[in-house]
């Protein structure tokens, strides 16, 4: 099997508010997963059937090429977003307790607790009750909490909440270090930065329907406009700028440079490709800056929700 | 995966590590003792001062009525006018003076007493007087028209009627009072205990709503089993709680009554006291055998199985109703409008269990509640000390399981959907919907 997890057509409603919408995604193994949507869409409650906690009105998921079942539960590792732990109850039996819930003996669950306090630097809490603790510590009993048990799947909904940049970064490279160890990870958030960097796949959900997924790179291929920012210095900036615009679509750009240019962003037709408009331009002045846009997730998202809006 | 054994162990431990559940489990049978021996020891003062009553009697003809006691002591003054007894009593700081006029006859004397003292006199001191005098009176009354008091002594019986039902079994009036005495007790205890240990579980779900680890959890565990694991962990604690406070209470009562030497028979109340005095009469020695009698008559093997099954089912199903509220609030405050349609039934059954089995075990009223699954546990608990037939008892007690069981699934459903609800107050509307996802 590829692919580790497969949402096929589920739905769910919640009296009359239909919460998701035949909604189907695929979870390649060993990739990072940013499932995206504004809020309300039905993200956590796609991610709540994952998990087992809310049943499908309707739909298939398989983990594994395998249909959900209750022993799946010691293969997913979840980090919800509404999250929290006992407040009067010590870090380590906290941490023991819920090990156990997942399936884990009491002395491994210790041994790999041990080393994961001590991989975080986080040894000498385990007598300190939560409410001793800030709410980042909090946050990072919690994300060792969530992989302890060495899932096959782990989901973290919004991880970098609550974080700090440095801790933040760490929570990072350990997730980027649990992928390599052979962990698949579905991560929703609506930080789009962050989606860019780690993401290898994403799915967008709007209104409890999925609008759009696939590869990062295929979706932004798809979604590119054949658009060349360009930068030119040429002594007749307004000869040039009716020139380029009889010829070609353009619109005014900015981007920071050093130089007194023109600056536009031109976009191709289909038979034109990007030589030709490079060689034109060669012949009119001095080229400082050529650059393909590519569509950010973040462009992407709020391209598609509004147009889906307008529908 | 069945993780029930781990999380009653958790849900018993924190309770019992929890800090203000230790104080009160300490605490309570202390303030309890507490009261007692200030109770005990106050009475005890009361009766340790000596009260000097004077008497002055013109008549010269009840004086010899009074005889003193250790509380009370009689002075008689002789010879003196009121006026001069009454500043007298006043300077010496007597407790107060009996004035007896003098009166032709008996009729006339009776009317013709009267008490003056410095502050209104107690109850209890009156009516020892008037009770003197009127034994004093009568005496006299007996002698004028010539009755013989020896006769009159002689001549008097006493009832004590018999009872046996149908099948053989003999019983008696104390039987019904000891009787009523264990029913009370069980059905008072199981009232208790739903609304400590029922509320004591919502609050344990609510704090895991509002610590948000609930979503954590439920990605682990079912929600029936967090939920059956809460209720059952924190009964267990409500019972070693109950367990430690009887224990306590009895070591520390004993204890106490050892060191300051409260002797509990002075703890008496006027009906204790003539209780007692009665006691020394062969007739009412013949009572305390009915006492074990009636003890040793209850169905007790019954008694026992019945307490523990309607018992536990009650509380049962009590809790998942506390349960369901829980988890369909986010806070305290509001709980109030779910309460009112637990607390009712509660408070009925207590009340039809106090009203009407005492007044008649077998009635329509008593038999019908003790059928209707809210309010059967506290009255059928009240009514088996009187002896309900098997048929019925079984029969209320699978009325009771199956309302259990369906009030677990119906909580359980509730609970599913409400513990990851935040931010709203539900309607009952809303309840009945949430049952429907």
């Amino acid at each position: 099997m590829d692919n580790l997890l497969e949402v096929k057509g589920a739905s769910k409603k919640f009296g009359d508010f239909t919460a998701l919408n035949n909604v189907s995604i695929t979870v390649p193994k060993g990739s990072i997963y940013g499932l995206l949507g504004p809020n309300g869409a039905g993200k956590t409650t796609l991610i709540r059937i994952i998990n087992q906690i809310t049943l499908p009105d309707t739909g298939d998921v398989f983990l594994d090429g395998e249909p959900l079942k209750p022993s799946h539960i010691k293969d997913i590792g979840y980090l919800p977003e509404e999250r929290g732990l006992y407040k009067s109850m010590k870090v380590g039996e906290q941490a023991l307790y819920l090990a156990q819930l997942k399936g884990l003996s009491k002395s491994v669950a210790k041994e790999r607790l041990k080393y994961w306090f001590d991989r975080l630097e986080i040894g000498d809490w385990w007598n300190k009750k939560i409410q001793e603790l800030s709410k980042g510590m909090a946050q990072k009993i919690q994300f060792v909490v969530t992989v302890l048990h060495e899932p096959k799947l782990l989901i973290f909904d919004e991880p970098f909440s609550g974080f700090d940049p440095i801790n933040a970064n760490l929570i990072k490279d350990e997730i980027l270090r649990l992928r390599e160890n052979g962990a698949t990870v579905i991560f929703s958030t609506h930080r789009m930065e962050s989606v860019e960097e780690l993401c290898d796949d994403i799915g967008l959900i709007h209104k409890s329907n999925k609008i759009l997924d696939g590869k990062i790179l295929d979706v932004k291929r798809a979604y590119k406009t054949n658009t060349f920012e360009v930068g030119i210095k040429t002594s007749d900036m307004m000869g040039l700028k009716i020139d380029l615009e009889s010829k070609f679509n353009t619109a005014p750009a900015s981007f920071k440079s050093l130089n007194d240019e023109l600056k536009l962003n031109i976009k191709l037709s289909k038979s034109q490709n990007s030589n030709d408009l490079l060689n034109y331009l060669i012949t009119k002045g001095d080229v400082s800056h050529f650059v393909e846009l590519i569509p950010s997730v973040n462009d992407i998202f709020i391209q598609t929700v509004t147009e889906n809006n307008l529908q | 995966m069945n993780h029930l054994p781990l999380i009653i162990k958790r849900e018993y431990l924190s309770k019992v590590k929890n800090k203000a559940f230790i104080i009160m489990t300490i605490l309570s049978p202390l303030i309890f003792i507490a009261l007692i021996s200030v109770v005990a020891y106050l009475s005890q003062v009361n009766n340790d001062k000596v009260r000097v009553i004077s008497i002055l009697d013109e008549s010269g003809q009840v004086q010899d009525a009074f005889e003193s006691s250790n509380n009370i002591t009689y002075t008689k003054l002789n010879g003196m006018s009121l006026k001069d007894a009454k500043s007298l009593v006043n300077e010496t700081s007597g407790y107060g003076l009996l004035h007896i006029q003098d009166k032709e006859d008996i009729e006339g004397l009776s009317k013709a007493i009267k008490f003056y003292s410095k502050e209104s006199p107690s109850l209890s001191v009156i009516s020892k007087l008037e009770n003197q005098i009127e034994d004093k009176l009568t005496l006299m009354n007996y002698d004028i028209v010539g009755i013989d008091v020896d006769e009159i002594e002689a001549s008097k019986v006493y009832v004590n009627i018999f009872q046996e039902n149908f099948s053989g079994e003999t019983s008696s009036k104390t039987d019904s009072i000891i009787k009523l005495i264990f029913g009370g007790a069980a059905g008072y205890l199981l009232f208790m205990f739903i609304i400590i240990y029922g509320n004591m579980i919502m609050r344990s779900i609510i704090e895991e709503k509002t610590s948000r680890i609930i979503e954590v959890i439920v990605s682990s565990v079912k929600p029936v089993q967090l939920m059956l694991g809460k209720i059952i962990g924190t009964s267990l604690a409500g019972l070693t709680q109950f367990g430690i406070w009887i224990v306590l209470g009895s070591i520390l009562l004993v204890v106490v009554s050892a060191i300051f030497g409260i002797d509990m028979a002075q703890m008496q109340t006027p009906q204790q006291a003539v209780i007692q005095q009665a006691m020394e009469n062969p007739e009412v020695n013949s009572q305390i055998q009915d006492i074990m009698q009636g003890f040793f008559n209850l169905p007790l093997t019954n008694l026992i199985l019945a307490f523990i099954f309607f018992f536990i089912s009650g509380y049962l199903l009590y809790s998942s109703l506390y349960a369901a509220i829980g988890a369909a609030v986010d806070n305290e405050t509001d709980t109030q409008q779910f309460m009112l349609p637990i607390i009712m039934p509660l408070i009925l059954a207590v009340y039809i269990g106090i009203f009407t089995v005492i007044e008649d075990p077998h009635g329509t009223v008593s038999s019908v509640f003790s059928f209707i699954p809210l309010t059967s546990p506290v009255v059928m608990l009240m009514r088996i000390p009187f002896g309900v037939p098997i048929w019925q008892q079984l029969l209320s007690l699978g009325l009771l399981i199956a309302t259990f069981v369906f009030t677990v699934w119906f909580a359980a459903k509730i609970y599913r959907v409400g513990i990851l609800m935040y931010g709203k107050k539900p309607t009952y509307k809303e309840l009945l919907k949430w049952i429907k996802y």
